[in-house]
């Protein structure tokens, strides 16, 4: 350490008048004397360097890192476990609100349990026992490049396709196949939109549609939450007699006729046309046609 | 001394708000007043924030290098916010939803950092936590206020209770649009400062210049 003593001096010098609210003179510490500085310990030596002073500021640089990362990492090391419930009973409650058994003050977590999580190979409709259903994490899916594939034609908008995604079935009393709920994803105006849909026992009448995470225009795009408008949805046909897929989100209702149209939102364009795609893309072919056919050949 | 820890909380609400005197921490103001709850819980958090940033700022105020002083700020203001984050992450989910991002940019948010270097770094914690709490207050009660109109004429609602039945619902208001979009955040804050300085004319700033008459020829 270079000479403390003199810099010292120099610190009282540079300190700035105190806070005084009723405006008294600033009531400046005398200087400590010669001998008290000796007996000081480091603590207190290092207090008193002047703050400008080269080591001291990298000391303080680090010294306030330190407890800045200790403070963080404790707070999202002891939250971490309250918020993964928070976002696991988020979709949680989106799952069971899709499936129409929602209601205030239901316990969902009770309700969730009614519901069979399966992890589903698209492109086989069948299920794999690959993954655990419960720990599978669609998202990260998507984004892993050994389980998931670049998309071409991308009219979602969503880039990468899984292999496999986590489906929900739902049962009556006497064990029978009463709904599946699948996950949907793609582009709207400005942000992804994510939801889940649910399809009748007979793998062609849509009991609802909902989504749970998406970031477009209140008032304009943002109206796909409106209870008015997903109403419109339920009892649709995904597909005509011909086993076309007819569903679709438009202005004016399609030749295949009022089964399979949805209006479209107003005001919210590119939206209503980003669900129109979504939907049409997850319920063909690529998406979960497959699997909705074993649905429609009672497999299940 | 109770009668200056009073002013110094009170006089930050009208006679020296950050909002409509200073003209700090519009952004956030623009983004966070679309609902009356999100802006709610958007002011205590910037509270809580600018009051315990400034206090810790300030226990420390004499260690500080002068260099390094921005960037020590800072970090413990970072820090408030990311503990903050995860604390509603926590406890209420679904308003960190809407909130997201916003809540990341209170370290941004010059009323904190403007707190931090006029005051905390001169005056000791216990006034400057008073000082911080209370500019937050007068940044919420202009959020509020903002809200309030935002909610009821947007989407004719007020805390999520629907007050003006919408068109949308089957009622017959025909709610404005503009008002939930961000841009509409700042005709409602020029109008609040126009309001506050017609009730207070002493905040009206000294004209820089003179608009000159255009001699006739």
């Amino acid at each position: 350490m270079p000479d403390i003593d003199k810099q010292e001096q120099g610190q009282e010098q540079n300190q700035g008048p105190d806070f005084t609210p009723e405006m008294n003179p600033p009531v400046r510490e005398e200087a400590p004397s010669r001998a008290e500085t000796i007996r000081k310990g480091p603590i207190r030596r290092f207090l008193d360097t002047p703050a400008d002073n080269t080591a001291k500021t990298v000391t303080v640089a680090l010294l306030l890192c330190l407890v800045a990362s200790m403070v963080v990492s404790a707070a999202a090391v002891s939250l971490r476990p309250l918020q993964e419930k928070n976002a696991a009973l988020d979709k949680q409650v989106n799952i069971v609100q899709v499936a129409g058994l929602y209601e205030d003050g239901v316990d969902v977590a009770e309700v969730f349990r009614s519901f069979e999580p399966h992890v589903l190979e698209l492109a086989t409709g069948a299920f794999t026992d690959r993954f655990d259903p419960y720990q599978f994490d669609d998202r990260a899916a998507a984004e892993d490049m050994t389980l998931s594939a670049p998309l071409d034609d991308d009219p979602a908008g969503i880039r990468r396709q899984a292999e496999y995604v986590t489906v929900y079935l739902l049962r009556d009393e006497s064990g029978a196949l009463d709904k599946v709920i699948l996950p949907v994803y793609g582009y709207g105006l400005w942000s992804t939109l994510y939801g889940f849909i649910a399809v009748e026992e007979d793998g062609n009448t849509i009991y609802g549609l909902q989504f749970y995470e998406h970031a477009e225009t209140p008032g304009l795009g943002a109206e796909v939450d409106n209870p008015r408008w997903k109403a419109l949805w339920r009892d649709k046909k995904l597909r005509d007699g011909e086993g076309n897929l007819a569903i679709t989100v438009a202005k004016t209702p399609p030749p295949a006729g009022r089964d399979h149209f949805v209006d479209a939102l107003s005001g919210a364009t590119l939206t209503s046309r980003g669900v129109d795609n979504l939907v049409r893309f997850w319920m063909s072919e690529r998406g979960f046609e497959p699997f909705l056919e074993r649905v429609r050949a009672g497999e299940l | 001394m109770a009668q200056t820890y009073r002013n110094m909380l009170v006089d930050p609400m009208v006679d020296n708000n950050p909002i409509t005197l200073q003209v700090l921490g519009i952004c956030s103001a623009l983004a966070v007043t679309s609902s009356l709850q999100v802006a709610f819980v958007m002011a205590i958090a910037v509270t809580l924030v600018t009051g315990f940033s400034s206090m810790f700022i300030s226990v420390i105020r004499s260690q500080i290098p002068g260099s390094i002083r921005i960037i020590v700020q800072m970090i413990i203001i970072a820090s408030l916010v990311i503990v903050v984050d995860q604390v509603l992450k926590a406890y209420a989910y679904e308003i960190s939803k809407t909130l997201s991002v916003f809540v990341g940019l209170i370290i941004t948010n010059c009323i904190v950092m403007g707190r931090a270097e006029a005051f905390a770094m001169k005056n000791p914690p216990f006034e400057s936590f008073i000082d911080g709490v209370g500019n937050g207050l007068g940044y919420g009660l202009i959020l509020m206020l903002v809200g309030f109109i935002r909610e009821l004429f947007g989407s004719g609602s007020l805390f999520g209770f629907t007050i003006l039945e919408t068109v949308n619902n089957g009622g017959w208001y025909v709610p404005n649009g503009l008002l939930l979009l961000p841009p509409s955040a700042f005709f409602v804050i020029g109008l609040l400062i126009w309001a506050f300085r017609t009730w207070k004319p002493g905040q009206v700033e000294a004209r820089e210049y003179r608009i000159r008459a255009v001699e006739a020829h």
